[in-house]
């Protein structure tokens, strides 16, 4: 039998070292030339006068800043931005508990309703306002017409969902959260599952009923999953403009406009781009003061 | 042209970063063409390290590996000439045992038809002929262990590497695995370093084995030797089962082994060259026709437990609770160093 | 009659059984029969509310969208006549509407520009983001670690404050007002998410498979293409999908650097393009979204399991 070639020399494929610089190059510039000097520049623009028109780069200090506090629509956006947040990710955690819980139960027909459950997250979600703006128009919503049935309104009054300011804040807070459910119990159904058997078992030997179960070994067990089903929700919800923008454009009168879409408004809209970078770096401060809270208490709360 | 040095290391030493001692200490080796070199120690003695370094998937802090004479340090495993076989068989899990076979050949860009040949050579040595077009998921064990050494057998190399592959079989089938890598050998007859930590395997496989503990050697030989002549304490309580029995004296460890023990009254009034002592007998274990007498040694040094073993045909009735009068021959009582717990003369 | 359990007096008995740590002993405690029928009332009654709650989630989940598809065949006059049912068909259904959409309307433009974009995305990420991960996962960097998180930071800048310097680097690579503006910028969003995935499921290989690869007779980089890639299979599964929906989804920069209807994608073009003037062209735009809804929905239920692999490989061993 005919032996193995020589010894080959070391090449460079083989040198670990070069190798592992050279695979994240490529990753690495790409971010570095899209995403890191752009978000340098864009910090930059918020203290200029730069607008679309005039794209001439003039240092105005916190020109911008200071015009912003003054400004009640960023304040708004600023309060918004929060409440809607908070207000989405509690009612979508409790919402996706339940349904994750669901959807790890076996029944009938459970592809089709799993299958309909998901519809909200995978539709884009432009096109899910798109669903509700008709649900909530002014006129036409049908929800109006089963409230009228039941006897709830008077017809022909109209709740006028987003036109009134409350309601319209609902009905943000309420799309949202329509949207992100899905999400949310998919991952917590991933952490539901990874929850060894046996410690169920010994639960349900132990005696616990149902409820003790959930709220003393399937919550307590799940909460670091729970926590960055929170932190991916709330990083989209932050920074989403789309829902906003196209269900109530802000309105009525600028009452739902959050951060994204104000900066965008003035940015694109506006033109004037500095302050769009104005109104959007306040984002920053929010997102990693979140995600720090998060992944701290993640970190804590991962057992074994 | 025949190696006699097929492996060889050279003050080989490796401390990973972070570690307060070096996980392989200065160790030289040297291997003999053919022969079937066992890496024995408990875990974390720095076998399998000592084995990746040979392999070259660990490099070196200090020191050289050599194969077939030449210097291989900071050459790629794949430019060693060496087949390795892990714990776990690692079987391409997405291709089917005959390409798993073929893979190697393939990176040797050898075409496509003399690949099928040395595959199907490969697979009729180990009888896995009709496995060829199964996947990896679908084999029991046994029949992966063979799926592994088809694959290393098909690149010819200079050494087989193996990595604790029998640890993964349950109890009857390493019997069997172990004879299958045995008769595997003597058909093949490369060199194979083989690493694990059941004395039994080593003492059943190897030529020559290598005990180690903390990343150092501490004593190569044939299985007799390092089971009859220990070189330390370690090495004398690691061989056998139940381990050679010690009873400190004075400066010295006086040890024997198990099966060495006899009642006296066995040998009757023959007794010249062998030395008395008592056992307290406490427990007897029947295992495999043997009896094991647990119980408190008397006489000898330090009154110390230890273990007697009575073949079958020892048919003198024992009696847990009593005291007996035991017999161990002078020649064969080992004796340690108290301090170093290294092998030395007789003092007496 | 208070005491321990006697082992010996067993459930032949006719007190309670011993082994039921909840039954009182002797007076009036409910019988092993008793309790078999609670059980099994409990049961059905547990399974009532697992039905009730599948069929609530279900209807306010696809609520809206069973309205969109009722009113894709509405007729004007039913549609706009005030006080008319909504849920039903007071005049005959009629296909006009969704003859319009694809044939009058940008619509078909739409689909072709999302799935192009979208494949060019999910191509362009791959390729960045499959060497990343590897490089991270197991080859050894000293910075690795924090090369790790630096990306995942990446990830958190948002949109919303990139699209300012983004709208100049557009102008000045000649790229505003096309769909391949969307190429270059969406990947800024997907390759980080999709390194952090990758590298989790690269971690979780046994890394004995790539080191026999090794032995076996190929190169580190060829070990990485020939058998981590392919182990891989379930996470690259994961980044297609989140890749190209995301791509679907994304509108802050469609509706910013993207102005002519030829180059629009479903995202931006149904909310901006069957909006004629004041008009709502409710039916035309409800079918729209629907019928983009539906098949990423479908795939997306396909592809679940594996998807679910992905994200909990990548979030636990992150």
């Amino acid at each position: 039998m005919t032996a193995t070639s020589a010894p080959a020399r070391a090449r460079v494929t083989d040198r670990e070292g070069l190798l592992a610089r050279l695979m994240l190059l490529p990753a690495i510039v790409y971010i570095l030339a899209l995403v890191a000097i752009p978000f340098v520049v864009a910090i930059a623009y918020s203290f200029s006068d730069v607008t679309a028109g005039d794209p001439s780069f003039d240092w105005v200090g916190l020109e911008n800043y200071r015009a912003n506090l003054d400004d009640p629509v960023f304040t708004r956006s600023l309060w918004n931005t929060f409440f809607f947040t908070a207000a989405t990710m509690v009612l979508t955690v409790v919402f996706a508990n339940i349904v994750a819980l669901l959807l790890t139960t076996d029944f009938r027909g459970k592809w089709f309703v799993r299958f309909l459950i998901l519809l909200p997250w995978t539709t884009p979600a432009a096109l899910g306002a798109i669903a509700w703006l008709f649900m909530l128009d002014s006129l036409l919503s049908p929800i109006d017409w089963i409230l009228w049935q039941i006897g709830l309104l008077e017809e022909p009054r109209h709740v006028v969902w987003l036109g009134n300011s409350g309601w319209a804040k609902a009905s943000v807070i309420g799309v949202q959260v329509w949207r992100l459910v899905p999400l949310a119990a998919v991952i917590i159904m991933a952490g539901q599952t990874s929850i060894p058997d046996d410690i169920k078992d010994a639960a349900a030997i132990d005696g616990a009923g149902f409820w003790r179960r959930l709220w003393e070994v399937t919550l307590p067990l799940t909460l670091p999953v729970i926590a960055i089903a929170v932190l991916f929700g709330s990083i989209l919800t932050f920074t989403d403009m789309s829902l906003v923008s196209v269900l109530t454009n802000g309105g009525p009168v600028n009452q739902t406009q959050v951060l994204a879409s104000w900066a965008y408004v003035r940015g694109i809209d506006g033109g004037n781009l500095a302050q769009g970078a104005a109104v959007a770096v306040f984002l920053l401060p929010l997102l990693l003061a979140a995600t720090i809270a998060i992944l701290r208490a993640v970190r804590r709360w991962e057992v074994g | 042209m025949a190696d006699a040095v097929a492996v060889e290391t050279v003050g080989l030493t490796k401390l990973f970063p972070g570690g307060d001692r070096p996980a392989v200490d200065k160790v030289d080796l040297a291997t003999e063409q053919g022969e079937y070199l066992v890496l024995l120690g408990p875990s974390g003695c720095g076998k399998t390290t000592l084995l990746r370094m040979i392999a070259g998937l660990e490099q070196p802090t200090d020191g050289e590996v050599r194969i077939g004479g030449d210097v291989v340090n900071g050459l790629p495993p794949r430019a060693r000439r060496i087949a390795m076989v892990f714990q776990s068989y690692a079987l391409y899990p997405h291709k089917t045992v005959r390409q798993n076979i073929e893979f190697p050949l393939k990176a040797e860009k050898i075409p496509a038809d003399k690949r099928r040949e040395r595959a199907a050579w490969a697979a009729d040595l180990l009888g896995i002929a009709g496995l060829l077009d199964r996947r990896p998921r679908q084999l029991s064990g046994g029949e992966r262990q063979r799926v592994a050494l088809a694959r290393a057998l098909v690149r010819e190399p200079s050494v087989f590497l193996l990595d604790e592959p029998l640890s993964n079989l349950d109890a009857k089938l390493r019997a069997v695995a172990r004879d299958d890598l045995k008769d595997f050998h003597k058909e093949v007859g490369t060199t194979t370093i083989y690493v694990t930590h059941d004395q039994v395997e080593a003492m059943g496989m190897g030529d020559r084995i290598v005990v180690m503990l903390d990343g150092q050697v501490r004593q190569v030989g044939p299985p007799q030797a390092v089971y009859e002549r220990p070189a330390d304490t370690f090495v004398a309580t690691f061989l056998g089962s139940p381990p050679m029995n010690l009873v400190p004296r004075d400066d010295v460890i006086v040890g024997f082994r198990p099966e060495k023990a006899l009642p006296a009254d066995v040998l009757g009034e023959r007794l010249d060259g062998h030395t008395r002592w008592s056992l307290d007998v406490n427990r007897i274990e029947y295992l495999s026709g043997d009896r094991h007498l647990h119980g408190l040694a008397t006489g000898l040094g330090k009154p110390t437990p230890v273990i007697v073993r009575l073949p079958a045909t020892v048919l003198t009735p024992i009696e847990a609770g009593t005291t007996y009068e035991f017999v161990v021959r002078e020649t064969d009582l080992r004796y340690f160093d108290s301090e170093t717990e290294r092998a030395r003369e007789d003092p007496s | 009659m208070t005491g321990t359990v006697d082992a010996a007096a067993g459930p032949a008995g006719p007190g309670p059984d011993p082994a039921d740590a909840t039954a009182p002993r002797g007076a009036a405690g409910p019988t092993v029969e008793q309790q078999r029928r609670q059980a099994r009332r409990r049961h059905v009654a547990a399974r009532i509310v697992v039905y009730l709650v599948a069929i609530l989630a279900a209807l306010v989940s696809a609520f809206p969208f069973i309205v969109e598809a009722i009113i894709t065949f509405k007729r004007d006059q039913d549609l706009y006549a005030p006080g008319n049912n909504p849920f039903i068909y007071n005049l005959d259904p009629t296909v006009e509407h969704l003859d319009f959409l694809f044939t009058g309307t940008g619509f078909l433009g739409f689909v072709g520009n999302t799935l192009l974009v979208g494949g060019a995305v999910v191509a362009i990420t791959l390729v960045l983001a499959l060497p990343a991960a590897y490089s991270l996962a197991r080859l050894p960097l000293r910075w690795g670690g924090a090369l790790g998180i630096t990306i995942f930071l990446v990830y958190l800048i948002p949109p919303s404050l990139l699209f300012v310097s983004f709208s100049r680097l557009v102008a000045n690579l000649d790229l505003q007002d096309s769909k391949w503006a969307l190429v270059v910028l969406y990947p800024t969003i997907t390759v980080p998410v999709s390194v952090w995935l990758l590298t989790g499921f690269f971690r979780s290989i046994p890394r004995d498979i790539e080191e026999q690869a090794m032995v076996d007779g190929y190169s580190r980089l060829a070990a990485f293409g020939r058998v981590a890639v392919p182990l891989a299979f379930p996470g690259i599964v994961a980044v297609v999908v989140f890749a190209f929906t995301l791509s679907a989804h994304e509108y802050l920069y469609a509706s910013a650097f993207v102005s002519s209807s030829s180059e629009k994608t479903v995202s931006i073009g149904i909310p901006t393009e069957l909006v004629l003037g004041d008009v709502f062209h409710w039916q035309e735009l409800q079918a729209a979204a629907l019928l983009v809804a539906l098949p990423i929905a479908f795939m997306f239920n396909l592809l679940l399991g594996r998807f679910v692999a992905g994200f909990t490989m990548g979030a636990v061993k992150g």
